[in-house]
């Protein structure tokens, strides 16, 4: 269950707003909810708590109501994604190749699950479906970038190499 | 009326009225299909698949509660194959719950352990996952134990259906699908009124009151302290059903020898709470009424209307009478009044009230109520807990001796008794402001337009010059209604009572649960305890709340005047707006 508090009490409104005028008055303002809650993500990336509350009130639908449909479909996300996103392959190539594994020692390293994020607010992790790099099997994908040829030892490098980068260029 | 059409039921012909489905028209011929999340006043869910029965020439078993009947139906109700199949979803919603039965609160009145004995499950067959969930132990009125859920989602819908609130709703999907509050917040942090409706309708132990025996037969057993307690009126119209009694019998004098051999040692009557309450509230409605107060005024001794107010309609904030409920005047005037009697240290007080609700836990806990750092009341218990702690502590209650209740704070008038039906406190207000206003007494004084179980009802009075416009509501969602309603026409009513549960107190959250052949909620039972408080207000010598001897008293030796400067200080608060914010939705969808 979704426990930690999702409020952002800076997020700016300012879009969602403009958004929501289209919706206001109309009759049945509640059959539109799906098409808000796309809207949202789009913005700001995850169904924020401060925007469904703003949803709520502005279309007068009760918060309740909005929470079960955001958490029925699998496309929204709840919790503002990471900075970094990393997708482990389960492809059929990746998945001979020991991807489960790798995926145990990720969740391990970084203290989150899949659809999940990081404590430290860094990485996402995800899992994909074949991307398209078997002959590199297992692969991660860090953003946009492929990593290939992983054990379960070499993941863990890769992801210390990356936050080492990181910082540097800061 | 519709047309009448045959069906056949077990290969028996039956002539039944069109228009209405299976399990409709069984139930009206003697046959009680098995059932879990259908509720008559709730819209049909179809969710538990539980009630279904084999119908020729279809080629799946239709669920009854949400199927029409048609001319020459041929309907079988028990044959094996419907029979294995009906003991196979039971066992199956059994396979996905913790089955701790014994140790379960619900034992002995829960719906599920009742269909799994009538299914006669008597092996498993199907052992899997289990699904887990921490227990929500938050709020002070109302817990929720997910991992009893069965999914029913009768609290879902009594929760927006009934009461308005929307707190309630599925979340997530297939095996992790869960009833949660908006953002998974803990019941405390959410918009929940407390008026503790999803415990009555639940059919398991997914939601229950805070459970305070515990701490209650601890404190009885502290000889350091006085033991006060006081219990609403509502308590004696139902309380004798946890017993096997009738529904509507009254058992006033039998639970107060039962709060003695708890080890009380004064019991006195909230019903003398509510005669001040009438006192006050009458007084201010005429104050408002001659000084252009703020209009229409609006009753605020129902504890999860309050808190409903506070959440859903801020802006009445004005409009609501700033009169405490009967309990927690007389709370008030346990620790003040009487402990100066008594010549004891208002600390060493244990105040307690039993209620017919789980909003009560709430109101008591607010820190506005306090009178220089005490609570008022301290535990309160509902009525259910009361029943448990008499049958745990051996007490026999079926042929206990009736008592008298304890001087001075024991003496109550009619008008104090039936403050727990819907209607009461208007009829009580009612019979106390006409003398006030005109110096005469109130003859006719059953008003019938504001009894009974109507959602919204309407009367007026003539206060000879002045013609009063009143309306009484119980069920917030029936609040919701007539306050969006005044919103619009604030000219349309004096004085308004809001009940937050069905039938008024009597209908409260924390009264016994539904018996064997009965139904929670159900109307028939509503009116026979609203028939009780009734009986109890005739029999009294005394039905007016400034008639009654000890209200005279106190307001002589203490209080002063109504709306004194100290009765202000002692029976009256203030409210205010509290979050998250509560949203009515445009098109209501209550029933």
């Amino acid at each position: 269950m979704q426990k930690e508090n999702l409020q952002n009490d800076d997020l700016n409104l300012k879009s969602l707003r403009e958004f929501l005028k289209n919706f206001k008055d109309v009759p049945r303002a509640e059959s539109n909810l799906i098409t808000i809650l796309h809207k949202i993500q789009e913005i700001y990336g995850y169904l924020d708590k401060t925007a469904i509350e703003e949803v709520a009130t502005t279309i007068s639908v009760p918060t309740s109501h909005i929470w079960g449909v955001a958490t029925f479909y699998h496309y929204f996300k709840l919790k503002k994604p990471g900075k970094h996103i990393i997708s482990v392959c389960l492809g059929t190539a990746c998945y001979i190749k020991g991807a489960e594994e790798i995926l145990r020692k990720l969740k391990e390293e970084l203290n989150t699950d899949i659809g999940d994020v990081s404590p430290d607010g860094f990485f996402s992790l995800e899992e994909a479906r074949c991307l398209g790099a078997c002959s590199l099997a297992p692969v991660i994908m860090i953003d946009n970038k492929v990593y290939g040829n992983l054990t379960p030892q070499s993941v863990i490098q890769v992801i210390k190499e990356f936050k080492r980068k990181y910082k540097e260029q800061k | 009326m519709g047309k009448t059409i045959t069906i056949y039921v077990d290969n028996k012909p039956y002539q039944v009225e069109d228009n209405q489905t299976i399990m409709q028209a069984l139930d009206k011929i003697g046959y009680h299909i098995p059932r879990l999340c259908f509720h008559p006043k709730l819209s049909i869910e179809g969710a538990c698949r539980v009630c279904i029965v084999e119908v020729e020439g279809q080629k799946n078993y239709v669920a009854s509660c949400a199927y029409p009947v048609y001319d020459g139906m041929k309907i079988y109700t028990n044959s094996a194959d419907l029979r294995r199949a009906r003991r196979d979803i039971v066992e199956l919603i059994v396979d996905n719950h913790p089955m701790d039965c014994h140790t379960c609160d619900r034992n002995g009145t829960c719906e599920l352990q009742r269909l799994t004995y009538s299914m006669g499950i008597k092996n498993r067959h199907f052992v899997g996952e289990r699904k887990r969930y921490e227990k929500d132990v938050s709020f002070v009125s109302v817990i929720r134990d997910p991992e009893k859920c069965i999914l029913c989602g009768r609290c879902v819908r009594v929760c927006s259906e009934i009461q308005g609130v929307f707190n309630l709703t599925y979340a997530y999907r297939g095996f992790k699908t869960v009833v949660t509050t908006a953002f998974d917040m803990p019941m405390a942090e959410s918009v929940c009124s407390a008026c503790g409706q999803c415990v009555n309708v639940c059919p398991t132990a997914a939601f229950l009151e805070k459970n305070n025996t515990q701490e209650l037969f601890e404190k009885l057993r502290d000889p350091n302290l006085v033991k006060v307690v006081q219990f609403a009126p509502s308590v004696r119209a139902a309380i004798g059903e946890a017993f096997g009694f009738p529904a509507g019998t009254p058992k006033e004098k039998e639970t107060v020898a039962a709060l003695r051999k708890l080890g009380f040692d004064y019991v006195f009557d909230t019903q003398l709470g509510a005669d001040f309450t009438i006192m006050e509230e009458a007084s201010e409605l005429l104050y408002r009424l001659k000084n252009n107060g703020k209009l229409p005024m609006i009753t605020s001794c129902s504890a999860a209307w309050m808190k409903f107010m506070e959440q859903f309609y801020p802006e009445l904030i004005p409009n609501v009478s700033t009169c405490k409920s009967p309990m927690s005047m007389l709370g008030s005037l346990i620790k003040t009044y009487f402990a100066q009697k008594i010549n004891v240290d208002p600390k060493k007080i244990l105040s307690v009230a039993v209620m017919c609700c789980t909003a009560k836990k709430y109101e008591a806990a607010r820190p506005e109520l306090m009178l220089e750092g005490m609570r008022a009341v301290d535990i309160v218990i509902t009525t259910r807990e009361l029943a448990w702690m008499i049958k745990s502590a051996g007490i026999d209650f079926f042929n206990i001796e009736p008592e008298e209740f304890d001087d001075p704070l024991g003496i109550s008038s009619g008008g104090g008794a039936i403050f727990g039906a819907t209607g009461g406190v208007m009829e009580s207000a009612i019979r106390t402001a006409y003398e006030l206003y005109t110096g005469e007494t109130l003859l006719n004084i059953e008003i019938n337009s504001i009894r009974g179980m109507k959602g919204i009802k309407e009367g007026s009075v003539d206060f000879g010059d002045m013609r009063i416009n009143v309306a009484v509501v119980h069920g917030l969602g029936n609040a919701s209604k007539i306050l969006e309603l005044i919103k619009k026409h604030p000219e349309k009513y004096h004085f308004i009572e809001i009940m937050g549960c069905p039938g008024g107190c009597i209908g409260g959250g924390g009264q016994p649960y539904a018996g064997i052949n009965s139904i929670p909620l159900d109307e028939d039972i509503l009116m026979k305890r609203a028939e009780a408080l009734y009986g109890i207000d005739r029999k009294k010598t005394i039905r007016r709340a400034h008639e009654n001897p000890v209200v005279k008293r106190v307001y002589k030796e203490f209080l002063g005047e109504p709306l004194s400067e100290k009765a202000h200080k002692i029976l009256h608060t203030h409210y205010q707006q509290k979050y998250p914010k509560g949203i009515i939705p445009k098109e209501m969808t209550l029933r």
